[in-house]
């Protein structure tokens, strides 16, 4: 398409996300899209058609979650809306850049509640972090451009583009336009409210890096910023420099390798002992693109009490929203991460020396070896141990492989069991803790990376409310793997009906034998396995790798009365974290 | 609703303190929507709003609002409302700071016998009479916002009829030291 070239709305649309370097969308086609669905047939992009719309939004996350790079859903208007709800919502709660276009009803019929109308700007205002109702083709290149732009930019996140269908249908005198495409510095120019500031302030750089020498008991606290901000590198040399641990939240896991002597791994109401009290005790804390979330500070005034707190993110608004910071700064974590490290290498070369942390670093391994996630063997003939399902599986897929999972127990398990040595290998839904999100996420970090092994650990709860999907892996030939840790219950929720409502279950048991997973997985055309006992996990998981013409499901039958431990109950003091059962008596001797 | 502006509102018994936040946002639809939206999401009220374009071609507009709220939600809210792509510039104005105005314009009972009285009131406050009916006058009083309480409950006695006051605007007050003195002063400081 050449400059000033006379095009139409929907032509100038694809045209524009080919500009923008997308592979791939992930969408569904209906009445107010349906002209922009037609150049989709000519274009480079690939289109992967999902069965439902929420599918859609989860799997442009999940490319965005391994990639970096936008992910990219098209849905029509009114209820095709409504469906990418819930993933516009995940995306802005975890900061994943995501471009999601909506059809909508002509122009002239918006408000009169015509076919498949819902104000869908208006109903995703507050889950995006920002989003458009084109009202002119010409509009169109701009729009898109800027779209990208605000996406993947400052604190990344979900853009929605609501295109009204006169305006993209070639039939139509409104669609039409004469092709530009803006400049970067136009882009740029036609945001006058839109400058993230990316460069931390010096002088606030400098005070931290001398706390950071002064600290006696530092640790750092790693946020799902470090994986945005591409600073997993930086982070490893702040790190390693200076001797200070990471704890690694878990929206982090894997942007600080598990394996490292200095990582302790995930903190809050499910994280382990160590990670928990180092930052009950620790006199510094140093967090980096993480925000206080209140599940990973529990009460919040009991929160890391004797540190001093330096903050740095790049959105201004949370320095401060929890917690308040002794030293913030605002940029992007890989850029503060670099001053701080080339600021605290240059005091030590003038000949400044670092407190003495040996002590501190002592007492973590102390704790870390007094409390290590810990689980009961299983008995002969008792269901299996998720913990034991997950360790086979860790110990039997390559040190890439791409986890994914949806939320509750399994996702707990699933974070603190496994070893993420690389970023980028771990996606879920942390923020907003949406059910489901395991199936179609890891189908969208799968077309990402074809040829990585993508596995996907799920809950049955979870699995029943995206599994449909694997009808789209199936057709679209996307073999991912699905472990479901089936434990015929809703497991998080009657966990804490068991710990705190008197062991009164109230609608928390699902089934025990329907749905039967492996008919339901061979009838979307997977290849479906049935796991009762310890024996078969391995050679069952082994035979699932070795399928790569289709996505295989392995319906695990664990035990329901396994328990994530350790926890922090809700509203209570990290200090009051509940171990393993088995640990209790060494809690206190620290 | 007298006094509800600087001073204690009756009833309550807690001095309440308000907030004047001028926002610079880019002339787009739904931008109102974006900033009111962030105020009822957490649950605060708008007092008092007043948006118009602030330039020739219309690409900015300037909003105005009041809101009651302590400072440190509002610290919250001010940053996330500059969160929004739209806006461009918040500025918070303390009242001891700034100089307000308000419009207030209200139909009054004011049969003749009492007419002659009403005029002379408007005219104090610098008012003016923008209609006049059989029994009944209209009137235009601008000012800051006490003044036009001080008017509101001064016209009461009459019977108001019906009443309607703009969203306030503001800006902040001017220097009054000249630059060289300042430097002085600052110097000695």
């Amino acid at each position: 398409m050449e400059p000033n070239e006379p095009t139409n709305g929907g032509a100038a649309l694809i045209r524009a996300l080919e500009l923008e370097g997308v592979e791939v969308i992930f969408g569904l086609p209906g009445g107010a899209i349906l002209p922009v669905y037609d150049p989709i047939i000519d274009s480079s992009i690939r289109h992967v058609l999902v069965r439902h719309e929420q599918g859609a939004g989860h799997m442009a996350e999940g490319y965005a979650h391994v990639t970096g790079k936008p992910g990219v859903c098209m849905v029509t208007s009114g209820p095709a809306a409504t469906n990418v709800v819930t993933p516009l919502a995940d995306a802005y709660l975890d900061s994943v850049p995501m471009v999601c276009i909506t059809g909508q009803v002509p122009y002239a019929a918006i408000g009169t509640d015509a076919f498949q109308e819902c104000d869908t700007t208006g109903i995703t205002m507050s889950i995006t972090k920002h989003n458009y109702l084109v009202s002119r083709a010409e509009d169109i290149p701009r729009i898109v451009r800027e779209a990208f732009h605000i996406a993947t930019t400052g604190r990344p996140g979900p853009v929605l583009i609501d295109v009204p269908k006169d305006i993209v249908d070639p039939t139509n005198a409104r669609s039409a336009l004469d092709w530009y495409w803006p400049t970067d510095e136009e882009v740029v120019a036609g945001l006058p409210g839109y400058r993230p500031t990316t460069k931390g302030h010096p002088r606030k750089i400098k005070e931290a890096a001398e706390m950071i020498l002064a600290a006696e008991k530092p640790v750092i606290y790693a946020g799902g910023g470090i994986l945005k901000a591409r600073a997993a590198d930086a982070l490893k040399e702040l790190a390693e420099l200076t001797g200070i641990p990471v704890v690694t939240t878990l929206m982090a896991r894997g942007a600080f390798p598990d394996d490292h002597e200095l990582c302790l791994g995930m903190p809050g109401m499910h994280g382990n002992y160590t990670a928990v009290m180092s930052f009950q005790e620790c006199d510094l804390l140093i967090t980096l693109g993480a925000r206080f979330d209140d599940r990973v500070t529990g009460k919040l005034d009991e929160f890391a009490s004797k540190a001093k707190v330096i903050h740095a993110d790049i959105d201004p608004a949370e320095l401060g929203k929890n917690r308040t910071p002794d030293v913030p700064i605002v940029g992007d974590a890989r850029l503060i991460i670099e001053e701080l490290v080339s600021n605290i290498r240059s005091m030590l070369e003038g000949g400044r020396t670092q407190a003495d942390i040996t002590s501190w670093r002592s007492t973590l391994s102390g704790w870390q070896e007094k409390h290590p996630l810990h689980y009961d063997q299983p008995v002969a003939g008792e269901r299996l141990k998720p913990q034991f399902v997950l360790e086979t599986l860790r110990d039997n897929t390559p040190s890439d492989t791409i986890v994914c999972s949806g939320v509750g127990q399994h996702q707990m398990w699933t974070s603190q069991y496994w070893h993420f040595n690389h970023p980028y290998t771990w996606v879920n839904s942390g923020g907003l803790g949406t059910m489901g999100f395991s199936v179609p996420a890891a189908i969208g970090a799968k077309v990402a990376f074809p040829d990585r092994m993508v596995w996907a650990v799920d809950g049955d709860g979870c699995f029943q409310m995206t599994a449909q999907e694997l009808v789209t892996a199936s057709v679209e030939k996307i073999p991912v793997k699905i472990a479901i840790l089936n434990n015929s219950y809703l497991g998080m929720v009657r966990q804490w009906q068991e710990m705190f409502y008197e062991e009164r279950y109230s609608e928390v048991f699902l089934s025990q034998d329907v749905p039967d997973y492996k008919m339901w997985a061979e009838s979307m055309g997977c290849a479906g396995f049935r796991v009762d006992s310890p024996e078969e996990v391995l050679p069952t998981i082994q035979k699932a790798n070795e399928i790569n013409d289709r996505p295989v499901v392995i319906d695990f039958r664990t035990d329901a009365a396994e328990k994530v431990f350790p926890m922090v109950a809700s509203g209570r003091s990290n200090s009051e974290v509940m171990v393993h059962p088995s640990q209790v008596a060494g809690i206190g001797e620290r | 609703m007298p006094g509800i502006y600087n001073t204690t509102p009756s009833g309550s018994g807690k001095p309440v303190r308000h907030h004047t936040l001028v926002v610079l946002v880019e002339n787009q639809p739904g931008v109102l929507a974006r900033v009111a939206g962030l105020f009822a999401r957490r649950g605060f009220n708008i007092y008092s709003l007043a948006v118009a374009p602030t330039d020739d071609d219309e690409r900015f507009s300037r909003i105005t609002i009041v809101v009651d709220v302590e400072s440190s939600p509002l610290e919250q809210i001010t940053k996330q409302l500059f969160k929004l792509i739209n806006v461009v510039k918040i500025s918070e104005l303390d009242p001891a700071d700034s100089v307000e105005r308000e419009l207030m314009i209200a139909t009054v009972k004011a049969d003749p016998s009492v007419r002659s009285q009403v005029i002379e009131l408007v005219d104090v406050f610098k008012g003016s009479v923008i209609d006049v009916g059989f029994d009944e006058l209209s009137i235009a009083v601008n000012g800051d916002p006490d003044k036009l309480d001080d008017v509101e409950e001064l016209l009461r006695p009459y019977g108001i009829v019906e009443l309607q006051r703009t969203g306030r605007v503001a800006l902040p007050k001017l220097e009054r030291t000249p630059p060289r003195l300042k430097s002085l002063q600052n110097r000695s400081a």
